[in-house]
């Protein structure tokens, strides 16, 4: 299977990995997928005022699921919430190349905005 | 050392130097028909096909008159089951008769396939779940059996995990109940020692290319005595094979086999040594370095050169893309796969879905060195730390979370 440069670039330099204190409350963090499909994502915001400061995902999967999610952190850092919210998977289908069978992994990653952000929601009640 | 190193013996190997050299004659000077009796062209490939025929049966301990060849182990799989449903499924006499063939769920597709098309032709089949190393019991077998099975067909050592299945044990059965025991060689003949009489084996598949002979040759071994049996040919034609597989022998690929049987025949202990020390070695070079290493097989009754490992925490494409360059091996994750489905061996085993997603197999062959051993495992210790590293299932189970009781989001 041929991957296309930037997700092969995302998956040897992949941006942002690691975790944030997910029991904070400026913490937001998110988990989809499922490890018996293959594709887990754990991606998590901290946020100041409307804005998402920092952002880190962790990502169990295929390179393209890992590029995805890589890549989600990157454009919401700094944006905020409405603005990470407004990003759709087609954005990341395109700005990485990604094949029809990895489109899934780019749904998972708006997915996983959409989880972290509604965590952190219910964390400010 | 020269990269990729190729670790996938199991799809294919690739052509011995001496088996090479013995074939070459054969595309240009003796180009000759086996078929054609009234000239020294046809004589001469005539004889060498004779000289095939008779090392692949000393391989495998057979009559060389008990040989058929045929394009590869599909073919003879093909008309193995086929062949001996149409021979005997409408039989009212005789002890060998029946619809009814018993399986495993961990065939190749190649069996399964055949089984699932002989299904819309009026078969029953029993798809047998092995145990958790992926092996089939005599036990298994027998309670199968019904007044009206007509074979058991069943993988010796398995494609995707090496586990051996117990063949010698269940074609004594087989032939205790008159029932046809098919056996599929593929992985097998070569690797270890295989006695067709022994083994009490009716009808045997193999292929040349799985034992250093070329691509597009294999044959079926079909008994002609306790029980004599008998298949309905699937190509017709000229003739050739005793009316079993017409079609022009395909001489200089025959040869191949043949010459491919005989340096296994005499290399089989010191192919096996060589194997199995590699695999062991390279099993112990990775779970010296890695925790939650899982092997997926029979660690008593496996195949010398193969090795199947599950990474926990780590998806298999993923870990394939991270070597890539530099190893060639196999992963039973879905996402290597055309159907995006999980290995259907690894699946039948009770594997969980999230291992056999993690799953790599290695193949370990005759040329394959103790450098290229060593070095494949530092690559894969590398990037599987790197990808556990950035994995939220490993971050989860070193907190102590049962991912078990985590309630996931499929999709």
């Amino acid at each position: 299977m041929a991957y296309s440069d930037k997700v092969i670039d995302h998956y040897d330099n992949p941006r942002n990995v690691g975790a944030l204190d997910k029991k904070a409350d400026d913490v937001g963090t998110g988990l989809v997928g499922a490890p018996e499909c293959g594709d887990v994502m754990k991606l998590q915001i901290q946020v100041e005022g409307d804005k998402i400061v920092d952002a880190k995902f962790k990502t169990f999967g295929c390179g393209s699921a890992i590029a995805s999610s890589s890549l989600a952190t990157e454009w919401i850092k700094g944006k905020t919430i409405e603005e990470a919210l407004s990003i759709t998977n087609s954005e990341i289908v395109e700005e990485l190349s990604l094949p029809p069978v990895k489109i899934h992994c780019s749904v998972l990653a708006e997915d996983a905005i959409k989880a972290a952000v509604a965590d952190y929601k219910t964390k400010q009640g | 050392m020269k990269t990729p190193i190729y670790l996938d013996y199991q799809a294919t190997t690739p052509v011995d130097a001496r088996v090479l050299e013995v074939m070459l004659p054969y595309f240009t000077e003796h180009f000759g028909n086996a078929a054609s009796r009234n000239h020294s062209f046809g004589w001469t490939a005539e004889e060498a096909v004779d000289t095939a025929r008779d090392e692949v049966a000393k391989l495998i301990g057979a009559n060389s008159k008990e040989i058929v060849f045929t394009s590869g182990s599909t073919e003879a799989i093909n008309l193995a089951l086929k062949g001996a449903v149409e021979m005997y499924g409408d039989s009212e006499h005789g002890k060998i008769k029946g619809r009814h063939i018993i399986t495993s769920l961990v065939e190749h597709k190649a069996v399964l396939d055949t089984c699932k098309h002989l299904e819309k032709r009026g078969c029953e089949v029993t798809y047998l779940t092995p145990d958790k190393t992926g092996r089939v019991s005599v036990e298994q077998v027998a309670e199968a059996m019904r007044e009206d099975t007509l074979l058991v067909a069943l993988i010796w050592g398995n494609n995707e995990i090496g586990t051996i299945n117990p063949i010698r044990e269940i074609g004594a059965l087989c032939h205790e109940k008159n029932v046809l025991l098919f056996v599929d060689g593929t992985q097998t003949v070569g690797k270890i020692p295989v006695d067709v009489y022994e083994d009490n084996v009716d009808l045997m598949c193999l292929s040349a290319h799985k034992l250093y002979g070329p691509k597009g040759a294999g044959a079926l071994f079909v008994r002609r005595r306790k029980p004599r049996v008998r298949l309905v040919s699937q190509i017709d034609g000229g003739g050739h094979e005793r009316g079993m597989r017409s079609g022009t022998l395909n001489v200089a690929s025959i040869v191949g086999l043949g010459e491919a049987c005989r340096v296994c025949r005499i290399d089989l202990d010191k192919d096996i040594a060589h194997a199995t020390g590699l695999r062991n070695r390279l099993e112990a070079r990775i779970r010296a370095s890695l925790d939650e290493v899982h092997l997926n097989g029979n660690a008593e009754h496996l195949l010398p050169g193969c090795l199947n490992l599950s990474f926990a925490y780590v998806e298999g494409e993923s870990l394939l893309m991270g070597i890539n360059n530099e190893l060639a091996v196999s992963s039973g994750s879905a996402c290597t796969s055309a159907s995006l489905e999980p290995s259907h061996v690894l699946r039948a085993m009770g594997v969980g879905d999230e291992l056999a997603h993690s799953s790599i197999r290695f193949g370990i062959g005759r040329s394959t060195t103790e450098e290229e051993v060593d070095y494949a495992a530092d690559r894969i210790i590398e990037t599987v730390v790197r990808l556990r590293d950035l994995s939220p299932l490993y971050e989860m189970a070193l907190e102590g979370i049962d991912l078990a009781t985590v309630s996931w989001t499929g999709h």
